[in-house]
């Protein structure tokens, strides 16, 4: 039976069958990006045609009379985001660094693996940790000494009202947030300088702190700058760990203290009641979202691979 | 054993021992190197004869586990002392590295850098002294109008003399060079030999090799290591034409290693 | 020559020491400070109803989260089956069809592109695919969102799992005339079993914890989820997300605290674990 078979059958033909098979799964990679962009923007459709361009640059949010603008929650992701990328930033570099050239072997050890397990952890619990812990510290301490202390109230970006809430409170927890990722990837990055390369800069006579930023940084420059790409990206499209703390009004950011809004939070908030134009409204605020992340993405990845090539030729 | 005028002595290790953790890498060394004299330290590899170059300017110190005990006397000085200023020690001694090690800067920066770091000098004073120490390390003609170009574009030879330049500039009294020819081709080689013999009338160089050719060309002197023990030292006429010891004998001869 | 000071140097040197130790601390006392409150606050609402009563509605004081438990449990099995045998076959076909080729190239930059897609945006495209036409929120539903964001994940690791696969053992089980089909499962996969396990294990971890996604597909609920497939369905961090934020009663945002250490446990026991038992595999 089995001999009989075999002459009938083309061997080759479970071969085949298995290469389609994986090939379609793998295709699959695209062709969910190409449906996700496709579905949102079917889906945005309604609104595209109610507001057209206005949509991007009105700042109502009123359902009232069901008009809508994308201002609000776009500038709201702009300025959350900064926030977070101009504090976690520079406190992963120069923690990467030191943990890479400086630290002793005991701590830069274990506090090596605190970072890698802390860039797993669920961004719902620092969300949830900024509303019940970092809300209050925020209004009880650091707002008042930035607002009143320092005298920072009468300068145009510090409002002088205050509540915990707001783009400041949402910036910090989001660069919590992030910061366990960029640095890991930071860390790896200056972990690529050969070590050979340092000796010989130490062996000039220069001290840490030169060969860190005269070597190592140049040396892995564009792998930071990927590492801050990557930071973004995430930093971007983030929910949790923004919508408990950001106050969740649509207005324009006119104070770091103030209460405002992400396209992410706004999404959270407002789609699971939504209807019609509303709804629609949503989706485009998701395609703005994702044609943004899609950009960031693709510049990180473009980047890297280009970095990977010339490491790879030298 | 070998009679050496005291001063002439320009580096000299007392009982120096070295650890990498529990292993002991170097045991009871005792070496003198002469000023402006080319000492070659050979021996098949592990027989320690990289670490203690790396003794010398105290780099093994960047790694935790790596210790030494004993003196090791440079200028009158013993250099393992904690008060000897590791930074102005190793602007003293330049190194060479068994690979090049072109820093991901431009040709002239490579060669500005370690000026730049121990002298305040003016722009013009740094360009003639980068010229100098590219024309120290006979590279200058090469790279002359390439010196905005990455050091790393370089060919391997190119840039192991571009470091010898970079080491050179810094005006450094001693250079140890770690088989600095080990990933060079047989022209760059040739040309680094040539340049070993004229660096000799300025500088005392130690060089680490295991190309037993290469010491009896250059070297004046020459130490065989053997598993962490100074097996032989002598004038390298010596050693390479009638060792007095037989394990020596048995090396350059290629019986083992 | 002139020389420049040793003393401007170091004191720049020693600046820079100082400032890097103030950033870590003050990184591990945030840090610290985060999983004490996520501890302190958690381990006040655990008991044993805790685990097994089902959530309340409002304004009853007792109650647990047991169905959110097992809700999350099978939304994420639901993920695995949905999202895993599409991500190791797609990774198969990277590694073993696709090296070195364009289309291969393209399908890695599609996956590394997938990856960093806001998660909150696979609950819009579930939504409109699955609980929009159905008009129904499901926990299949989040299944599906949560197995978008596991498959570019699974498909990366499989591929570089199986590259570390040494061509000798590839040519040697083909030479045998085994099929090619035959020869990546029985042979190829089996030598990078333990690395594909924790490359789905690690993805697994990476979706646990999510909320967005199953915001508008999953929702939550009161029940116990047994209608998985056509009802919204008790999850854990859903639930957080209520609790924490709409509901003004202590308990239950005690109740919250003890969900969100749950989580946190069982996502941190899957990376210690997963590092700890194949800890000399690279690329994870």
């Amino acid at each position: 039976m089995a001999i009989l078979k075999k002459q009938f059958v083309n061997p080759e033909l479970p071969d085949r069958l298995f290469r389609v098979l994986t090939a379609g799964a793998a295709w699959l990679a695209m062709l969910l990006l190409v449906g996700l962009v496709g579905q949102l923007f079917y889906c945005a459709m309604p609104a595209v045609r109610r507001f057209g361009f206005r949509f991007l640059v009105a700042s109502e949010w009123d359902p009232v009379n069901n008009i809508y603008g994308a201002l609000p929650a776009v500038t709201g992701t702009l300025v959350t985001t900064a926030i977070a990328i101009v504090i976690a930033v520079p406190i992963s570099f120069i923690v990467a660094m030191y943990l890479v050239e400086s630290a002793p072997h005991w701590l830069s050890v274990p506090i090596s693996h605190t970072l890698d397990l802390l860039a797993a952890i669920p961004s719902i619990i620092y969300g949830m940790w900024g509303l019940f812990v970092f809300v209050p510290f925020m209004q009880t301490y650091i707002q008042p000494l930035l607002a009143d202390r320092l005298g920072l109230k009468h300068l145009a970006f510090f409002g002088p009202e205050y509540n915990g809430f707001g783009f400041l409170t949402a910036g910090i927890i989001l660069a919590l947030m992030i910061l366990p990722f960029i640095c890991a990837v930071m860390r790896d990055v200056f972990r690529l300088v050969p070590n050979v390369l340092r000796e010989s800069a130490f062996g000039a006579g220069a001290t840490h702190w030169e060969v860190t930023y005269d070597i190592a940084l140049k040396y892995g420059a564009r792998g930071l700058l990927g590492a801050v790409f990557l930071g973004l990206g995430r930093a971007v499209g983030e929910t949790m760990a923004i919508l408990f703390v950001i106050g969740n009004v649509q207005n324009l950011p006119r104070s770091l203290f103030g209460s405002g809004t992400t396209i992410a939070a706004t999404l959270a908030n407002n789609f699971g009641e939504a209807e019609g134009i509303l709804k629609s409204s949503l989706f485009e605020l998701g395609l703005i979202l994702l044609l943004t992340a899609l950009g960031i993405q693709v510049l990180a990845q473009l980047w890297l691979n280009r970095i990977r090539k010339q490491m790879g030729e030298q | 054993m070998l009679n050496l005028n005291a001063d002439e002595i320009k580096i000299s290790t007392r009982h120096l021992n070295f650890y990498y953790g529990k292993h002991q890498a170097l045991f009871d060394n005792n070496l003198d190197i002469l000023t402006n004299c080319v000492t070659a330290v050979i021996g098949p590899s592990g027989c320690g004869k990289s670490t203690y170059l790396r003794c010398l300017n105290r780099i093994f110190e960047l790694y935790r586990d790596q210790r030494t005990e004993g003196e090791i006397i440079i200028d009158g000085r013993n250099i393992l002392d904690k008060t000897v200023d590791v930074l102005e020690l190793r602007r003293k001694i330049g190194m060479i590295f068994q690979k090049p090690t072109p820093f991901p800067m431009s040709v002239f920066d490579n060669v500005a850098y370690g000026l730049k770091l121990h002298f305040r000098l003016s722009r013009k004073e740094v360009g003639e002294r980068v010229e100098k120490a590219l024309i120290g390390a006979s590279l200058w003609d090469e790279v002359k109008d390439k010196l905005k170009r990455n050091g790393m574009a370089l060919s391997g030879g190119q840039q192991q003399r571009l470091c010898i330049a970079r080491a050179i500039a810094a005006e450094p009294e001693i250079l140890l060079m770690d088989e600095p020819t080990s990933a060079v081709d047989p022209v760059g080689t040739l040309k680094i030999e040539d340049l070993i013999e004229e660096l000799k009338t300025r500088f005392t160089l130690v060089i680490v090799t295991h190309n037993m050719q290469q010491a009896a060309r250059v070297s004046d002197y020459t130490a065989f290591f053997y598993q962490g023990q100074i097996v032989e030292y002598n004038r390298t006429q010596k050693i390479f034409t009638s060792p007095d010891r037989k394990q020596t004998e048995d090396y350059i001869t290629g019986r083992f290693g | 020559m002139k020389r420049r000071g040793m003393f401007f140097r170091k004191a720049l040197n020693f600046t820079v020491k100082l400032w890097s130790i103030f950033f870590v601390a003050l990184a591990v006392t945030i840090i610290a400070w985060v999983l004490f409150t996520v501890f302190r606050s958690g381990l006040k609402a655990f008991s044993w109803t805790f685990f097994t009563e089902s959530t309340k509605p409002y304004g009853i004081p007792d109650g647990g989260i047991g169905n959110a438990l097992l809700g999350t449990l099978f939304i994420t099995a639901g993920a695995v089956i949905i999202g895993v045998p599409p991500g190791i076959l797609g990774g198969i076909y990277l590694s073993e069809f696709a090296q070195g080729r364009k289309r291969g190239n393209i399908i890695r930059f599609s996956a590394n592109v997938m990856m960093g897609i806001p998660s909150i945006l696979c609950g819009l495209f579930i939504y409109a695919l699955l609980v929009y036409t159905t008009k129904h929120f499901s926990g299949l539903a989040g299944s599906a969102a949560l197995a978008i964001i596991m498959f570019p994940v699974v498909l990366r690791t499989t591929e570089d799992m199986l590259q570390m696969v040494p061509d000798s053992l590839r040519e040697s089980a083909l030479a045998l005339g085994t099929p090619r089909w035959r020869a990546t499962f029985s042979v190829i996969c089996r030598a990078a079993k333990s690395g594909l396990i924790t490359g789905v294990l690690l993805a697994v971890a990476r979706v646990g914890g999510e909320t967005a996604p199953l915001l508008f597909t999953a929702l939550w609920s009161d029940d116990w989820p047994f209608r998985f497939f056509t009802e919204p369905t008790a999850n854990l961090t859903v639930t957080i997300n209520e609790y924490a934020t709409n509901s003004p009663f202590d308990v239950m945002h005690t109740r919250a605290w003890g969900a969100a250490l749950v989580i946190s446990i069982a996502i941190l026991a899957l990376n210690i674990f997963c590092r700890l038992a194949f800890k000399d595999k690279k690329g994870i």
